[in-house]
């Protein structure tokens, strides 16, 4: 996925790990780079229901009081915040009856609200259930196929943002793609 | 002595000035060479010259290259050569000497002759095809394997060859060949002439152990005794001496010379002394080869050739048709493809200095008349002069059309150490076991020698040499390595290498050891990006020991060097950008300034107040006010 979202022209793609391999990440740049765009993608593994602790740690330092929320705080106002995440559960895990015995957004409320707070749009993440045998089963390959076309429908203003924030979550099959006489 | 340095003079002249045009014109050194012998053939004929004595000479350059090919092969790449060494080689020499037997036969010879025609043209040049496959960088490829085993088969055929050849005499020529034959330079040196055929083996055995056993437990003694005088010129004395003795041990016993010392090179290629001998001996086989192709050029008779113009050319190019047809053949039984076929094809369709030889004493030893000998000399000659012209043809037409299995090759390549490490004291160690232990491979270079054999023990290879000689860089593979880690000492040298190396080969990145803050300006304007110092990272680890034991908390020691670094590193790039090597620091008014800036900076810092350290990491979660939580609880409320 990070091959497929590096080979898209047109948008930034960010490595957190290469950029800070000591976690001392830049404040100033990072905050530079919200300002310059209009959608915030965090794509990421799920580790423990949650982000990779990097991703945790650049919301602590990144998402500044006075930049990002609080008095001041309205820097990032009106933008969108995304996420395409894997999981390694099956999507049956993930409901009341399946062993994680939660929805997968459930475990995602904490990024919702953070966005809500930061007064961004949050939308439908991407969601690719059942990774480790995604690679055997073929899925992996629709999967990457459906984020480049996501990725390039973002940045050709052709996704349809407020039918993603309606939907529960997004995968290869159904992305609300607008049309091209729409766009 | 005047007529000595006129004739090294016109030798050199002639060399200097052909053959980097020849290399200008894609021709190739050797060819260059060639072209040189043949335009001051002249001069020599004036001079009256014997070109063949010092072609003998110079053949000693052969001995020197198979020495070095030894170095580069360990025993154990031999070993797996051996089905290409005895079947390639041995088959191409055995149907070769058959069918260039059987033509000669139908043109009229008696058998005898006509088999030592097929031994004479049977055999290959190791100076042209060595030469230029290690000018080409082809050496390790399938197809330069490959060559490179069939000549080494040629080379050991040779003593064979001469054993053969007296038993093969004409009665009709012998009264004349005798008196010459028992001058011949062949014999006279033999100590295993009078023995029996068991005593010859035995000293035979005795030779070769005595290389072997001396290479492997002699050198490291002999070259720490060395080392003692600290003169560099006693390394090459002493490398000159190892390789010419060796040869003239091989010839007391009647063995090849080149053989000798190519097995002493194969003792010798995992010894650290390695690099070191190959620079040393590097040079001479150069000049000595060169001279070698130039008395090629020159000894061509050309009113013998004019006069059999036609004959001579259609038996050349008969003969390399032939040679490389049965190369071809060879090359689809052992599976060698591609266009590795090709290379091994044309690579060794000519016939070779060995072949000079051999017609040499044969025709003292009565058995091919002087008048054949001499035609096939230009047949020898022109075939060499030829081959060049087929690598030219290789490198435009052929090679181009299997783009995709040379790329197959590059893996081979790899083979090679792709990080150079100067320097393996401290400093240079602790990088070589970071990065063995992530799976690359290095090539350390340390001129001490007890610090390399303390190495050895622990099973880690370090090379003994002067990292600061171009040479020895060449010979641990710079052209090809990916890196070159600095290591070394002294400041100056350095500095110097930095220069060195990012003028010459900017490709390979350059992680540079400095001294200290003033080294790191020098090195920065030296081209080096990669700078370390070396005590730096060790003091700011142990102010971070310092703070937590005073009581800071370990994770706020830890922000405030972070902290600290970060700021350093600004204030280095600022100060490096500004700094001039060729104005002294106190008299560059920016770099003054700057430094005033930073100092007043320092002290601010010094003084307790953290913020003149002015870190981005400064900057943790903050937690909202009562202000803002009041805010959102009246904005959800209205939702």
């Amino acid at each position: 996925m990070a091959r497929a979202a590096q080979a898209v022209d047109g948008i930034t793609y960010v490595d957190l790990y290469h950029d800070y391999p000591r976690f001392d990440i830049n404040v100033d740049i990072e905050q530079q780079r919200l300002l310059d765009h209009d959608v915030i993608l965090f794509q990421c593994p799920l580790f423990w229901y949650s982000t990779p602790s990097i991703i945790k740690e650049w919301q602590d330092l990144v998402l500044e009081h006075g930049f990002a929320f609080g008095a001041g705080g309205d820097k990032l106002s009106g933008k969108h915040m995304m996420l395409a995440v894997t999981a390694a559960g099956p999507e049956d895990a993930y409901t009341d009856e399946g062993y994680q015995r939660y929805p997968l957004r459930t475990f995602l409320k904490p990024l919702e609200q953070t966005a809500r707070l930061c007064e961004m749009h949050f939308t439908a993440p991407y969601v690719l259930y059942g990774a480790l045998n995604a690679p055997a089963t073929g899925q992996a390959d629709k999967h990457i196929n459906g984020y480049r076309q996501l990725l390039e429908a973002i940045r050709d203003d052709s996704y349809d943002l407020p039918a993603a924030k309606d939907m529960d979550v997004v995968g290869f099959k159904n992305l609300p793609l607008l049309q091209e006489a729409r766009s | 002595m005047n007529e000595f340095l006129l004739l090294a003079f016109l030798f050199l002249i002639a060399g200097v000035v052909a053959v980097p045009i020849a290399s200008r014109l894609g021709l190739g050194s050797v060819l260059g060479y060639l072209i040189a012998g043949v335009a001051i053939s002249p001069l020599l004929q004036i001079l009256n010259v014997d070109v063949v004595s010092i072609q003998h000479f110079a053949e000693f350059g052969v001995v020197m290259m198979l020495f070095l090919v030894g170095l580069e092969l360990e025993p154990r790449m031999l070993w797996a050569m051996r089905t290409k060494l005895l079947g390639l080689g041995g088959l191409q020499v055995s149907i070769t000497t058959l069918i260039v037997m059987g033509i000669a036969m139908l043109l009229g010879q008696p058998w005898s002759v006509a088999l030592a025609i097929g031994m004479v043209l049977a055999l290959s040049s190791t100076a042209i095809v060595l030469q230029t496959l290690n000018e080409k960088g082809l050496m390790k490829s399938d197809g330069g394997q490959s060559s490179f085993s069939v000549l080494l088969f040629q080379d050991i055929a040779v003593i064979p060859m001469l054993a053969f050849i007296p038993l093969l005499a004409l009665p009709e020529l012998a009264s004349i060949g005798l008196i010459e034959a028992a001058e011949g330079d062949h014999g006279s040196m033999s100590l295993v002439e009078g023995l029996n055929a068991w005593q010859q083996v035995l000293v035979t055995f005795c030779a070769i152990a005595f290389v072997v056993v001396g290479g492997s437990y002699l050198t490291r003694p002999v070259f720490r005794f060395i080392a003692m005088a600290h003169l560099r010129e006693l390394f090459t004395a002493f490398t000159l001496l190892l390789v010419i003795g060796i040869a003239l041990l091989m010839i007391v016993v009647g063995l090849s010379p080149a053989l000798g010392t190519f097995l002493a090179g194969v003792v010798l290629a995992n010894s650290e002394y390695r690099h070191e001998l190959e620079s040393n001996i590097g040079p001479f086989k150069g000049l000595l080869l060169g001279l070698f192709f130039i008395t090629v050029g020159a000894a061509i008779q050309f009113e013998l050739l004019y006069a059999n113009l036609g004959q001579v050319v259609a038996m050349t190019i008969g003969l390399m048709t032939l040679k490389a047809a049965i190369l071809y053949a060879l090359s689809r039984i052992f599976g060698i493809s591609g266009a590795d076929r090709w290379l091994f094809t044309l690579g060794l369709a000519q016939a070779g200095e060995f072949g000079f030889v051999l017609l040499a004493f044969t025709v003292a030893s009565s058995v091919i008349p002087a008048a054949v000998a001499d035609q096939l000399l230009l047949v020898v000659t022109l075939s060499m002069l030829l081959t060049p012209a087929l690598f030219i043809v290789y490198d435009k037409l052929i090679a181009p059309r299997f783009g995709a299995s040379q790329a197959r090759e590059a893996d081979e390549i790899e083979e090679q150490g792709n990080v150079i490490i100067a320097g393996h004291g401290r400093f240079g160690g602790i990088i070589n076991r970071i990065l063995l232990s992530a799976g690359f491979k290095t090539v350390v270079l340390d001129y001490q020698s007890e610090e390399l054999e303390r190495l050895q023990a622990f099973g880690v290879k370090g090379y003994f040499g002067d990292a600061m000689r171009p040479d020895l860089l060449h010979a641990a593979g710079i052209e090809e390595a990916k890196m070159l880690v600095i290591a070394i000492d002294e400041k100056d040298s350095i500095t110097e290498l930095v220069h060195y190396i990012s003028e010459n080969y900017p490709d390979v990145y350059i992680v540079a050891r400095a001294l200290d803050r003033h080294h790191v300006y020098e090195l920065w304007s030296a081209g080096a990006r990669d700078i370390i110092r070396e005590t730096f990272d060790s003091s700011v680890r142990a102010g971070r020991s310092a703070l937590e034991a005073l009581g800071v908390h370990p994770y706020d020691a830890e922000r405030q060097i972070r902290g600290f670094l970060i700021n350093d590193r600004e204030q280095m790039l600022n100060m490096a950008s500004l700094y001039d090597p060729d104005i002294p620091a106190h008299e560059n008014p920016e770099f003054v300034e700057e430094t005033k800036k930073h100092i007043a900076r320092y002290e601010q810092a010094m003084r307790g107040n953290s913020a003149a350290f002015g870190s981005r990491l400064d900057r943790g979660w903050v937690p909202p006010s009562t202000d803002d939580v009041e805010t959102e609880q009246e904005a959800a409320s209205k939702e």
